[in-house]
């Protein structure tokens, strides 16, 4: 079976320093796969070369078997992949409402029209209504996203995504920050996530990447140090040993 | 606060909107020897309106926005001077294609571009049409101004009288369809876009939204308000001068639009109103320090009143409504 996303010998330095070397990767539809390592790893420069944050200095991106590697932001996200942030990278001073309608318009082709009141879209209103339903925050669509608390927003942040109808949802550490009382919030939303979306995690929280992933990826000085099942990396000498530091010691 | 718009803001237009429409017309018969300087304010109003839709509502910080008003008023003049084009329609529809046209060329590059370097080329563009037009004395007249500009009555049937009456009806007019053209288009899905990148283009990009489309759509419809504000002065005072061009005629309508309001539509009505009542009266009164008053008015405004005078009148409803 061909993989939904694929990445094929990625490459990226900045001048000298080589932060991501021959990084090949498979995304399977449906997957939940986390992505783990030491700070500096390299984590976040794969997800932007992914999204098309950053350009890769060399390889390929595949996305259901078509090559993205050079398209912008935006036309990646309309073939369906797209990613939340590790900080709340939400419409502040919006409506809750506002910040999910915004992708659905865009989604549905109708964000730039001109004419008729946003408000006359129904089925943007209805269908962004609905899915904060789903995650419990349908009594919150009217405040503004500062006035919720950060456990909250981080359900926003996953909201949106959700809205863009994603085949490959990259989730930028979607507990980072939040006090333990909500973060079982964030876990039973990530639990409930339609199963035919590919979900890549990355997480620094070894109870959520545990509970929720069924492959793990490690990423080490920008290489993929291993990959395997949850038990397969739990019991990998060489992951215990960065994790450990003894590598350094 | 600014009023909400997206999608869940109601469209309707509320009776508070319409009051600037009761006093403009109420103006007409109760001030008919002030009908020049209204004229001038409706016409500096339609200029504000322009920059509020990209500054207020997509963010876009320019000061060369006056190369857009400069190039309007400049199309128009010449035309009706040079080529005997004097039908004040197809003047204001000239001039709106060619500064949606410069709108288009210029936004292309600088919209590429963020902060303090997209602010310098605003400015650098604004300079290169003062100079344009500071050096080909041939056709704009140069330092001395355009004159010899002669407007036919407006659809045949209105003559532009001394009195300004006409001008001052034929802006009211044109500020209205901006007015309502602009009003649209911020409650619309393209202006909640708008706000969108306003608060935060990171996150557009990352929920599929072309912004720099989306920017450029913005600053070509604002040049052509520009420019048809441009063309306006051009038709009612029939004369353009170089003080349309460059840094200052800027500078003054950011500072009319701050004074007013940013991002909140009838801060851009309230903002030359003031700013060119205050002119005319500190400049009859001092006429050599009337700039300090005006100064002043600004520090006052950006010390204590975010959100200009609109947020102060935010500010006194709702105490108000606090103790009713």
């Amino acid at each position: 079976m061909s993989a939904l996303l694929e990445t094929r010998d990625l490459c990226k330095s900045f001048g000298a320093l080589r932060v991501a070397e021959n990084i090949s990767f498979h995304l399977e539809a449906g997957a939940r796969h986390a992505l783990i390592g030491p700070n500096g790893a390299g984590k976040t420069t794969f997800v932007n070369m992914l999204t098309g944050l950053l350009p890769p200095s060399s390889g390929l991106i595949l996305l259901g078997g078509e090559d993205i590697t050079g398209l912008a932001q935006a036309a990646r996200v309309k073939r369906g992949i797209g990613r939340t942030f590790q900080i709340n990278t939400l419409f502040r001073d919006m409506s809750v409402l506002d910040n999910v309608a915004l992708g659905v318009a865009e989604r549905r082709g109708m964000a730039a029209r001109v004419w008729h009141p946003a408000s006359r879209y129904h089925d943007v209103r209805e269908e962004a209504l609905g899915l904060l339903e789903t995650l419990g925050l349908a009594e919150d669509s009217g405040k503004r996203v500062v006035d919720l608390p950060y456990g909250k927003q981080r359900l926003v942040e996953i909201a949106i995504a959700l809205g863009l109808k994603l085949r490959v949802l990259l989730l930028d550490e979607p507990a980072a920050g939040v006090p333990a009382l909500e973060s079982g919030m964030i876990l039973q939303v990530l639990d409930r996530l339609p199963g035919e979306i590919a979900v890549l995690i990355i997480e620094h929280d070894m109870d959520v990447v545990f509970r929720f992933a069924q492959r793990i990826t490690v990423l080490v000085e920008g290489t993929v140090l291993c990959e395997g099942t949850p038990p397969e990396i739990a019991g990998d000498a060489r992951v215990q040993r960065v994790y450990l530091g003894e590598r350094y010691g | 606060m600014t009023r909400a718009v997206g999608y869940a803001a109601d469209p309707r237009i509320r009776f508070a909107e319409w009051l600037p429409w009761l006093a403009a017309v109420a103006g007409f018969f109760l001030l008919p020897e002030y009908l020049p300087l209204g004229a001038r304010i409706l016409t500096y109003v339609l200029f504000a309106l322009s920059l509020d839709l990209i500054l207020g509502y997509a963010g876009i910080i320019t000061l060369g926005h006056s190369a857009f008003f400069g190039l309007g008023a400049y199309v128009a003049g010449i035309l009706a001077a040079k080529l005997g084009v004097t039908d004040p329609l197809l003047l204001l529809l000239a001039a709106a294609c060619a500064a949606g046209a410069l709108g288009i060329a210029t936004g292309a590059v600088i919209l590429r571009t963020h902060g303090l370097t997209q602010l310098m080329l605003t400015l650098a563009i604004a300079a290169v049409c003062l100079e344009i037009a500071h050096k080909a004395t041939s056709i704009t007249g140069g330092a001395d101004g355009l004159s010899g500009i002669t407007i036919a009555p407006i659809f045949g049937a209105f003559k532009f009288d001394l009195y300004g009456r006409t001008a001052y009806l034929w802006c009211l007019a044109l500020l209205f369809a901006g007015w309502w053209v602009t009003r649209k288009m911020i409650y619309s899905p393209f202006g909640a876009t708008l706000c969108g990148i306003r608060e935060n283009s990171v996150r557009m990009h990352a929920i599929g939204v072309p912004v720099y489309r989306r920017l450029l759509t913005a600053y070509t419809i604002s040049a052509m308000l520009a420019g048809l504000a441009g063309a306006l002065l051009a038709e009612t005072n029939q004369f353009v001068g170089l003080n349309v061009l460059g840094f200052e005629p800027s500078g003054e309508l950011m500072v009319m639009l701050i004074l007013g309001g940013v991002g909140r539509l009838y801060g851009a009505f309230v903002g030359p109103l003031v700013y060119l009542i205050a002119q005319d009266f500190l400049a009859k009164q001092f006429p050599e320090y009337w700039y300090f008053g005006i100064g002043l008015m600004l520090v006052v405004v950006v010390l204590f009143a975010r959100g200009g005078i609109l947020g102060i009148a935010d500010r006194i409803v709702a105490r108000a409504r606090k103790y009713v």
